[in-house]
């Protein structure tokens, strides 16, 4: 009986491991076209489209030195989305955790009101407001700045919500402890409750930071000229009803998943912490 | 024997100077959520209000002027309500293809026969961290008209007819619809999975004993208790089901697909507020958008019931 009973799970096992693996495919299917792709001629692609052929005659470095080649702005893009990324993600994680943490720790006034409030703008499509704000950049002159994609989205809901459910989780007696040591309210935060809150940082640092790296909509309206552009806008740029620069563009996007996928690999857990961490809302 | 080496906070006499007022109790609070507040007023309140403002105004260059309804009427025309439909029968798809299968997938994964769960759940996570630009780069050029695409290749392998895939209606929202699994099926199934950690193996364990078989103790056990999980997947479907554009921008170029196939209500937006500089209309369209996912979430919430309870 326990043998039939093995033999029956098995089976299920083999389903089980045979539709995960299709599903697997699928998944890193398209990423592996696209890194094949990048290796062939851009008549090539023209010619055949994206395919999955390896033929020996065809493959060729040309695309990735072109990308680093004077003439073309791929580093440049680089450049400002690394800028970019890093400078909303710092901006970011210290503006909303500092919310999160006064939303969790302390009682006054407002507090409930502040807190629906970010519970509302998680809700609303942002897309609605993109017209007043791009006439806002207009006259802040921060059209074709960093500025101008940074600041309007660094203090973010989502972040301050996870913060918030993070810092209210912690022992309140550190604080006593600190103001009886004489540590001030700024102090506390700062000294004592960051390190704290040392995973809830590192979670959040790898989605907003995954986020700002991906970010298009608002960044296509605010940046508009070659040299100021992110990766995604100035991809995208290549991508015309004239004809597509395929040379830059395949191998440009090979290198833009690069630096997400070697932190992924080394911080999956904290992705994943992430990404769940709004969903779970006790 | 040695006394504990506290000091403590001296009360000076100046505890009532700004300085000291800024550093107490009291103010501190206020402090940690001004950036909040000032954000919040200036890139969110403000907009929003002048978005609604903006919706009733005609506006040109360097003036405005008030003309009542006149973009909303303008918007009673067929390529809006196109763009309405496109937008909600993508977001009704994508609801019902990425809530009950991943669903399914995270109990499949979660259950004690599956192995290497870690390595499926990170694999599917993957497709994630891809931008959406270099997603419909990819699916732009796999699902391309060239006999030698990767779609093309395939279907005329299993001996069908070679297709135009983002020239027609149909094939076009399914190129979209499969663009959305690849990207959101591994989150919707992590969500799934993270709730699924919530509910104690006690549970299964006596619901076993009672003689359940597996398909009872999902639709019993999992579902209800995977509730809360599902709402907040459904509502943030609903909000990126609406929101679209990126995916359509990329697949068709830019905003121009053949007969507006692709175009989205953002999309629509984006044409009139930054193609056609028409801003006033542009904002028309953001209110409406506002409204319906306004009532759609509402509306939805009521169904899963979240307003009968207290809280």
């Amino acid at each position: 009986m326990k043998t039939a009973e093995e033999t029956k799970w098995s089976l299920n096992r083999v389903l089980l491991l045979l539709l995960f693996t299709a599903l697997a495919i699928f998944a890193l299917f398209p990423i592996i076209t696209l890194a094949i792709a990048s290796f062939k001629p851009a008549q090539e692609l023209l010619r055949n489209g994206l395919n999955l052929s390896l033929d020996k005659e065809l493959l060729t470095l040309s695309n990735y030195t072109n990308l680093f080649s004077p003439k073309e702005n791929y580093v440049t893009w680089y450049k400002n989305s690394v800028l970019i990324t890093f400078t909303f993600t710092v901006l970011c994680l210290l503006l909303s955790s500092m919310v999160g943490y006064a939303l969790a720790v302390y009682k006054f006034r407002f507090r409930n009101f502040l807190f629906v409030l970010v519970l509302i703008i998680m809700a609303v499509p942002l897309e609605i407001i993109m017209l007043p704000m791009y006439k806002l950049a207009i006259s802040f002159h921060l059209i074709n700045n960093m500025w101008g994609v940074i600041l309007p989205f660094v203090v973010a809901p989502l972040p301050i919500f996870f913060f918030r459910q993070y810092a209210g989780g912690l022992p309140r007696d550190f604080l006593d402890a600190a103001r009886v040591d004489g540590c001030t309210e700024y102090g506390i935060f700062f000294k004592i409750m960051m390190p704290l809150m040392a995973p809830a940082f590192s979670s959040m640092a790898i989605l907003q930071a995954l986020a700002s790296w991906n970010n298009f909509l608002w960044p296509l309206i605010v940046l508009n000229s070659t040299n100021k552009l992110t990766i995604p806008i100035g991809l995208s740029t290549l991508l015309t009803p004239y004809g597509n620069n395929y040379k830059i563009l395949i191998a440009g996007s090979v290198f833009a998943i690069i630096p997400v996928l070697i932190v992924f690999v080394f911080f999956q857990k904290y992705f994943i912490e992430g990404m769940t961490a709004g969903g779970v809302k006790g | 024997m040695s006394k504990p080496n506290v000091t403590r906070v001296k009360q000076t006499s100046g505890s009532t100077s700004i300085s000291s007022l800024l550093y107490s109790q009291k103010i501190a609070p206020y402090v940690f959520v001004l950036p909040f507040i000032i954000s919040f007023s200036v890139f969110f309140a403000y907009p929003v209000v002048s978005a609604f403002i903006m919706s009733f105004q005609e506006i040109v260059p360097g003036s405005s002027k008030f003309i009542g309804f006149d973009n909303y009427k303008e918007l009673w025309n067929p390529t809006f309500f196109k763009a309405i439909k496109n937008s909600t029968v993508y977001t009704a798809l994508t609801l019902l293809l990425l809530i009950p299968i991943p669903l399914v997938l995270a109990a499949f994964l979660n259950s004690k026969v599956m192995i290497f769960k870690n390595f499926f759940r990170s694999t599917l996570f993957i497709p994630a961290l891809t931008s959406v630009v270099v997603a419909g780069t990819i699916f732009r050029l796999a699902f391309g008209e060239l006999d030698g695409s990767l779609m093309n290749t395939f279907i005329t392998a299993l001996g069908l007819e070679k297709q135009r895939w983002l020239g027609d209606r149909w094939l076009g929202l399914m190129t979209l619809l499969i663009l959305a699994c690849w990207r959101w099926m591994g989150i919707n199934m992590l969500y799934f999975m993270a709730g699924l950690q919530n509910i104690s193996k006690e549970v299964y364990e006596s619901a076993e004993i009672d003689g359940a078989n597996t398909w009872k103790k999902f639709t019993n056990i999992t579902v209800p208790l995977l509730k809360p999980i599902t709402i907040y997947v459904f509502t943030i479907s609903i909000y990126g089901g609406y929101a679209m554009f990126t995916e359509s921008y990329m697949l068709w170029s830019g905003n121009r697909s053949p007969k507006d196939i692709g175009l989205t209500m953002v999309g629509y937006l984006y044409r009139s507020g930054w193609e056609q500089n028409n801003l006033g209309l542009g904002a028309a369209v953001g209110i409406v958008l506002l409204a319906i996912t306004f009532i759609i979430t509402f509306v939805q919430l009521n169904l899963f019931g979240l307003f009968k309870k207290e809280e």
